[in-house]
C-alpha cells in the first residue's frame, strides 16, 4: 500500500497570535465551570461567616451525598443520549421497602439487599422498555416515576415507616476519620464511575452510543444490552441512595425525594454533560454537584427564605447553560 | 434581465488557513459553468462569498458589470443570486404552495387565503414546466422534487444567477435526467448557472465552461469543454497525473467465502441468492431504493431477514445482530457515513478502535490505551489519514479521511473474511478514491470476499471482478468482467427498461 498518494494540502499557516488573550482565554473557557466555582468558593469563604469551617463543609457534603451518588449514574444515562426521571421515586420507594423489610426481619442487610435489588429491577424495566420496545426515555421514565411513587404510597399506606433497628440508624450515622458514611459512599461513587467512564470499554461504549447510536450498533456494540445495563446500574445506585436516606432520617417516607431527579439532572448539566449525548466528564459532574450544594448551603447560612432558593437554583442552572453554550458555540 | 458574473482576485482567510487565494471566476449569461475541485479546494467558500454569507478579504465581485459588496445573504438575494445548497432548506410539513410563498403568504387581514395561494403556486409551477401538485406536502416528495421546489423558489425571486452545489449527490438516474432538463431550460431562458459537482460525466454532459480550483487557487478555466479530456480535468484537480484511478489488478480467486441463499426482507421482495469467492470483488449495481442496501444489512445482521439462509465458509451463519456477524469476520461500511458510520464527536483513535476493543484484553472490560494508540498511529500512517493528531474529533476530517478511519476500524480485525462496502466513495475526492480502491484490492489479495455496492457504474466497471444488478428488490442479472458494458448494466437496472435478456 502506497501511503500519501495525495499531496499534503498547501495551506499556509498564519503565525500564531502571541497575545495573552489568545491562549489564556480558550484555557479559561475550557475549564470555565471549575474556575468559576473555585472563585465563588474562595469569595464565599471570606465573605460568609461559618462557611469555611469543617463543620459546615461536612454538612454541605452530606447534604449533596445522595444527589452526588445518583449524578454519577445519571451522567452515564445522559452520555448515552438517554434520560431518567424515575430516580426520585426509586429513592422514596426503596427507602420504604428497606424500612419495611428491616422491621419484618430485624436484619439490616436484608433491607439493604431488598433496596438495591428492587432499584436494579425498576431500572432494568426502564432499560428494556427503552432499548427493546424503543419507547422514548423521557416518556418511559415519566411513567415509571409516577408508578413507582404510587408503589411507595401503597407500600407505606401513605405513612412514614419508622425503624427502631439500631443497626439501621447506625448505618448512615457511622463515620470514619470524622467523615460520615454517606460522604464516603459518594466519594467512592465518584472514583468508581470516573474510572468506569474513562478506562473501561463500558464507559467508552456509553460515549459512543450517545455520540451516534446507529454507528455504534453497526460497529458491533450491543447497544440494546448496554442501555439496559446503564439503566439497571442507575436504578441500583438510586436504591442505595434510598436506603442511605432512609437510614439518615430513620424512616422510609413516601413523600421524600420529590424533585430529586431534576436536581440530579441539573447537577449533571451544570457539570457540562451534554444532553445531546456523547460527552461527559466526572470532574464536571463533581463540580456540578458542589455548585448546587454550595448555593443551597450559603442561602441557608444567610437565612434566605426557602421560597427564594428555588428562584436562585433555577437562575444558576440557566446561567451555567448559557455560559456553556457560549463556550461550545461555533464548534 | 440576463446578467454576467465576474469574480476578480478574491481572497479569503480563516484563522490559520488561506481558503481562497486570488481566485478569478467569470461566467456569461445563458451558460452552465462548472466549478470543480477536490474537497477543501475552496468551492464552498467561493459559493458562500457569492451568497453573501462570507465577505472576501480582498478582490472584487461584479454582477452585470457593477461592483457589489454583499454584507448579508439578503443583499445577495436582492442582486438576483440564488444558491441551492446540498442540504435543502424547507418546511417538511407544509405544502409546496406554502413553501414557495413562505414569507409573503397571501392573506386577508391575517387570514391565510389557501385557495389563492394554491392557484398562484400552480401558475408558477406550470410556467417553469414542473409537474407537481402544489397541495402536496414537502415530506411526501422525493429528494429530486424537493430540489425542484427549491429551484422554483429561487426563480420566483427572479434569480438570474443560480448556483447548484452537488445537486445530484442523492438523486437517482431518472431524477438526474429531470434535473438536467430543468437546468437546460433555465439556460435557454438566458440565466447563468454555476454547477458544482464531483461527477465529471455530468460536467461533460451539461456544462459549457469549467473552472478548476485546487488548494484555494484557480488552476484552470476552460471555455468550452470540447477539446478537454477527463484525464486532464482530474490531473488539474489533483495536481498530478493519475493514469487510471481504478488501476484494476487481477488476482486468483479461491473457494466460495460467503453464500447467500434465498434471502428475503422488507424491500428484497424476491428470494435473493449469490455467492462471493475468496479474493473476489463483487459489485452490486442498481438504483437508489432497489434494495441493495437492505440486502447488505440482512447479510450483516443489521436487519431481520424474512426467510433464507447464509453460509460463511460452508458453515451456517445466524446473525441476529451485527455483533454476531462481526464475530464471524464480516465487516460493513454503511452507505451514510455521517448518519451511521462515524461517532462524530469522538476522536479518530476511538473511532478506529471501537470494534476491536469489544473483544480486547481482560474480556473487553478495560481499555488498553497503549495498544490502541499504537494501532491508530499505525493506521494513520499506513492509510495516509490526514489528521493533526489521533485525538482530533473525526467530524473535523474530510469525507475521504473519515472513510479511511472506518476502513481502519475493520482492517484492525484479525479474522476479517468478508467486507461489505455500501457506496464507499460517495462524496470523496479523486485522490482518496484511488487510495480506497487500492485498499479494496489489498483486502481481496489477503483472501477477503469484498462486496462493493455503488450507484456509480464507472466505478464498479473499474474495480469489480463480477457485477450483480438489482432492480425493485430483485437481483436481475449477473455480468462477468469480460462482458461489462455501461449500456447493458443500465438497461438491466432501470425500472422501465425492457428485459434485455
Amino acid at each position: 500500500m502506497k501511503a500519501g498518494l495525495t499531496p499534503e494540502p498547501k495551506l499556509r499557516r498564519l503565525p500564531r497570535s502571541p497575545s495573552l488573550r489568545g491562549r489564556l482565554l480558550p484555557f479559561l473557557l475550557e475549564y470555565n465551570l471549575v474556575f468559576i466555582f473555585l472563585a465563588i468558593f474562595v469569595a464565599l469563604s471570606f465573605s460568609v461567616r461559618y462557611f469555611f469551617t469543617i463543620q459546615n463543609m461536612l454538612g454541605l457534603a452530606l447534604s449533596v451525598s445522595q444527589i452526588g451518588m445518583v449524578a454519577c449514574t445519571m451522567m452515564f444515562c445522559l452520555a448515552s443520549r438517554d434520560f431518567d426521571l424515575s430516580v426520585g421515586s426509586i429513592v422514596a420507594f426503596t427507602g420504604i421497602l428497606s424500612a419495611t423489610v428491616i422491621n419484618l426481619t430485624d436484619n439490616l442487610w436484608a433491607g439493604v439487599a431488598a433496596a438495591l435489588l428492587s432499584g436494579a429491577i425498576i431500572g432494568s424495566i426502564n432499560g428494556v422498555i427503552i432499548a427493546y420496545l424503543r419507547i422514548n426515555a423521557l416518556i418511559t421514565t415519566l411513567a415509571t416515576m409516577e408508578m413507582v411513587r404510587g408503589l411507595a404510597f401503597i407500600a407505606s399506606h401513605g405513612q412514614a415507616v419508622g425503624v427502631s433497628n439500631a443497626d439501621f440508624i447506625y448505618f448512615a450515622g457511622s463515620s470514619f476519620l470524622g467523615i460520615s458514611m454517606p460522604i464516603w459512599t459518594t466519594l467512592g461513587c465518584f472514583v468508581l464511575f470516573g474510572f468506569l467512564l474513562n478506562s473501561t470499554v463500558y464507559g467508552r461504549n456509553t460515549l459512543a452510543i450517545g455520540g451516534n447510536p446507529e454507528a455504534a450498533r453497526l460497529a458491533g456494540i450491543h447497544v440494546e444490552r448496554m442501555r439496559v445495563v446503564i439503566f439497571m446500574v442507575q436504578g441500583l445506585v438510586a436504591g442505595l441512595a434510598g436506603v442511605i436516606l432512609a437510614s439518615r432520617i430513620t424512616s422510609g417516607q413516601p413523600n421524600s425525594a420529590q424533585g430529586f431527579e431534576l436536581n440530579v439532572i441539573s447537577a449533571c448539566v451544570l457539570g457540562g454533560v451534554s444532553l445531546k449525548g456523547g460527552s461527559a466528564t466526572i470532574a464536571g459532574v463533581i463540580v456540578g454537584v458542589f455548585i448546587l450544594g454550595t448555593a443551597e448551603n450559603v442561602m441557608n447560612l444567610l437565612n434566605i427564605d426557602a421560597f427564594y432558593q428555588y428562584l436562585v437554583r433555577g437562575a444558576i442552572l440557566l446561567a451555567a447553560v448559557v455560559v456553556d453554550q457560549q463556550r461550545t458555540r461555533g464548534e | 434581465m440576463p446578467t454576467s458574473l465576474h469574480l476578480k482576485e478574491i481572497s479569503k482567510r480563516f484563522p490559520g488557513v488561506r481558503a481562497l487565494d486570488r481566485v478569478t471566476f467569470s461566467a456569461e449569461p445563458g451558460s452552465v459553468h462548472a466549478l470543480i475541485g477536490e474537497n477543501g479546494a475552496g468551492k464552498s467558500t467561493l459559493l458562500r462569498i457569492l451568497g453573501g454569507i462570507y465577505q472576501p478579504d480582498s478582490g472584487s465581485l461584479l454582477v452585470g458589470g457593477t461592483e457589489r459588496h454583499f454584507q448579508s445573504a439578503a443583499s445577495s438575494i436582492a442582486a438576483g443570486i440564488a444558491i441551492i445548497h446540498q442540504e435543502l432548506h424547507y418546511v417538511a410539513n407544509l405544502t409546496i404552495a406554502e413553501n414557495l410563498l413562505l414569507g409573503h403568504l397571501p392573506n386577508h387581514y391575517g387570514l391565510f387565503r389557501k385557495g389563492h395561494a394554491i392557484r398562484v403556486a400552480a401558475g408558477h409551477l406550470r410556467r417553469l414546466g414542473v409537474d407537481l401538485d402544489p397541495r402536496a406536502k414537502l415530506r411526501t416528495l422525493s429528494i429530486a422534487e424537493r430540489q425542484m421546489v427549491e429551484i422554483c423558489k429561487a426563480l420566483l425571486r427572479e434569480a438570474q444567477i443560480i448556483a447548484l452545489d452537488e445537486p445530484t449527490s442523492s438523486l437517482s438516474h431518472h431524477e438526474t435526467e429531470i434535473l438536467f432538463r430543468l437546468v437546460r431550460d433555465l439556460q435557454n431562458q438566458g440565466r447563468l448557472l454555476i454547477y458544482v459537482s464531483h461527477r465529471l460525466d455530468e460536467i461533460f454532459a451539461l456544462c459549457d465552461a469549467c473552472t478548476v480550483l485546487r488548494d484555494g487557487h484557480t488552476v484552470a478555466t476552460h471555455q468550452g469543454l470540447a477539446g478537454v479530456s477527463r484525464a486532464q480535468l482530474v490531473e488539474e484537480m489533483v495536481g498530478r497525473k493519475i493514469a487510471d484511478i481504478y488501476n484494476y489488478r487481477p488476482r486468483p480467486l479461491g473457494p466460495n467465502r460467503i453464500e447467500v441463499n434465498d434471502v428475503t426482507g422488507k424491500q428484497v421482495t424476491q428470494p435473493a441468492s449469490f455467492a462471493v469467492r475468496s479474493g473476489e470483488v463483487l459489485g452490486f449495481f442498481g438504483l437508489v431504493g432497489a434494495g441493495r442496501s437492505e440486502l447488505m444489512q440482512l447479510v450483516f445482521g443489521a436487519a431481520r431477514p424474512r426467510s433464507g439462509s447464509i453460509k460463511l465458509d460452508n458453515q451456517l451463519l445466524r446473525a441476529r445482530h451485527p455483533v454476531d456477524a462481526i464475530r464471524r469476520g464480516i465487516a460493513f461500511c454503511p452507505e451514510d457515513r455521517k448518519e451511521s458510520g462515524i461517532i462524530p464527536i469522538r476522536s479518530v483513535t476511538e473511532n478506529i478502535n471501537l470494534t476491536a476493543r469489544q473483544r480486547g484484553g481482560m474480556r473487553g472490560f478495560f481499555v488498553d490505551f497503549r495498544t490502541e494508540f499504537k494501532t491508530s498511529d499505525g493506521f494513520i500512517k499506513r492509510l495516509g489519514i490526514k489528521t493533526p493528531h489521533r485525538r482530533q474529533q473525526i467530524r473535523l476530517l474530510s469525507g475521504g479521511n473519515q472513510q479511511k478511519v472506518i476502513l481502519a476500524r475493520w482492517l484492525n480485525l484479525p479474522n476479517l473474511r468478508v467486507i461489505i462496502m455500501d457506496e464507499p466513495t460517495r462524496g470523496i475526492d479523486v485522490g482518496a478514491k484511488h487510495e480506497i480502491y487500492n485498499l479494496i484490492y489489498e483486502l481481496a489479495e489477503r483472501g477477503c470476499a469484498v462486496i462493493v455496492v455503488s450507484s456509480e457504474l464507472p466505478e464498479l466497471m473499474g474495480i469489480a471482478d463480477r457485477m450483480l444488478i438489482m432492480r425493485d428488490g430483485v437481483i436481475t442479472a449477473e455480468i462477468n468482467r469480460t462482458d461489462f458494458s455501461e449500456h447493458l448494466a443500465l438497461s438491466l437496472a432501470l425500472p422501465d427498461a425492457v428485459e434485455a435478456n
